[in-house]
């Protein structure tokens, strides 16, 4: 056993372990921490497997984004959990059930397969040492198209997300720049005669 | 020796822990969507390994892909979330019956 392979083994049993107690977990808040704890040991792997600018990647968009959204929308809405967990019990048997027939296909898949003939599979990965260069000139030449629809995913999620939860509250006083220019002396001001020792 | 298909167990572990979740919680979507994530993570780590196995970055380039629709997936997902929650007081998916689908 080299080191690596003794990385790889702490890493993919903590990515596991993570994963197995994010869906275990009785508060939301825990399964977001969990999940970002399988991320980082799913980004050490890729780090062992010679794509770092990816393990990087999933570090910055996975654990900086996504998990930080999910944690703000579980502390920001204010659901009685208890309750919902509750029915664990009760979806426990169908649950493993699935697990383990899946994982059971899973590995008898992955224990007869075999590569096609004419492929040439490498025992270890590859020691790249510019492995994002080399990333940028695949990404921007042969998939740019590829590479310019997932911006256009991106765009669109975007204002999908803010048309969703966009909402105009009533009552609630706003600038309305327009109103302003369109104010003119005659409308906005009136001349009041007061007599002394009245008011008005 | 660690090779290719002790990645793949990895990945295939975790891709049934996804869907162990989602049916263990299948009232609470925000965990749903948790556990799709890790799904998507899963099929990164395959990806990922061949790609280092076979020399081809493009498996790390379909990677970034699928980065960037999970991406976008979680941010629809807890939008519409936040504006089921707010009409409705729940996040409970047997609740979602407006349509009667």
């Amino acid at each position: 056993m080299t080191p690596a392979d003794y990385a790889f083994y702490a890493f993919g049993g903590v990515a596991v372990a993570a994963g197995l107690l994010m869906t275990l977990a009785r508060n939301p808040v825990h399964s977001v921490l969990w999940l970002i704890l399988a991320f980082f040991s799913s980004a050490g792997l890729f780090v062992l497997l010679g794509a770092e600018f990816v393990a990087m990647l999933l570090v910055i968009v996975y654990v900086g984004a996504v998990a930080v959204l999910f944690l703000f929308v579980v502390m920001m809405l204010d659901v009685d959990f208890a309750a919902l967990k509750g029915e664990m019990a009760r979806a426990m048997p169908l649950a493993l059930l699935v697990g383990t027939v899946l994982l059971l296909q899973l590995g008898m898949a992955i224990g007869v397969w075999q590569t096609a003939e004419g492929v040439v599979m490498r025992d270890a990965p590859l020691p790249q040492a510019d492995n994002a260069r080399a990333l940028g000139l695949v990404l921007y030449d042969r998939y740019i198209y590829a590479f310019q629809a997932s911006g256009l995913i991106l765009l669109v999620a975007m204002i999908g997300a803010i048309a969703l939860t966009l909402r105009h509250r009533a009552g609630v006083k706003r600038q309305d720049a327009l109103a302003q220019m369109w104010r003119d002396p005659a409308k906005a001001m009136e001349l009041k005669d007061v007599k002394p020792g009245q008011g008005l | 020796m660690v090779g290719l298909e002790h990645y793949l167990g990895v990945a295939a572990a975790l891709f049934v822990i996804g869907i162990f979740g989602i049916f263990l919680n299948r009232k609470n979507v925000i965990v749903i969507l948790m556990s799709i994530e890790l799904m998507l993570l899963a099929v990164n780590i395959n990806l990922v390994a061949f790609s280092a196995h076979l020399g081809d970055l493009g498996g790390q380039v379909f990677t970034m892909f699928v980065l960037t629709v999970a991406a976008a997936e979680a941010a629809i997902g807890l939008a519409i979330l936040v504006a089921f929650f707010r009409n409705r007081g729940s996040i409970d998916v047997e609740r979602v019956n407006v349509m009667k689908g």
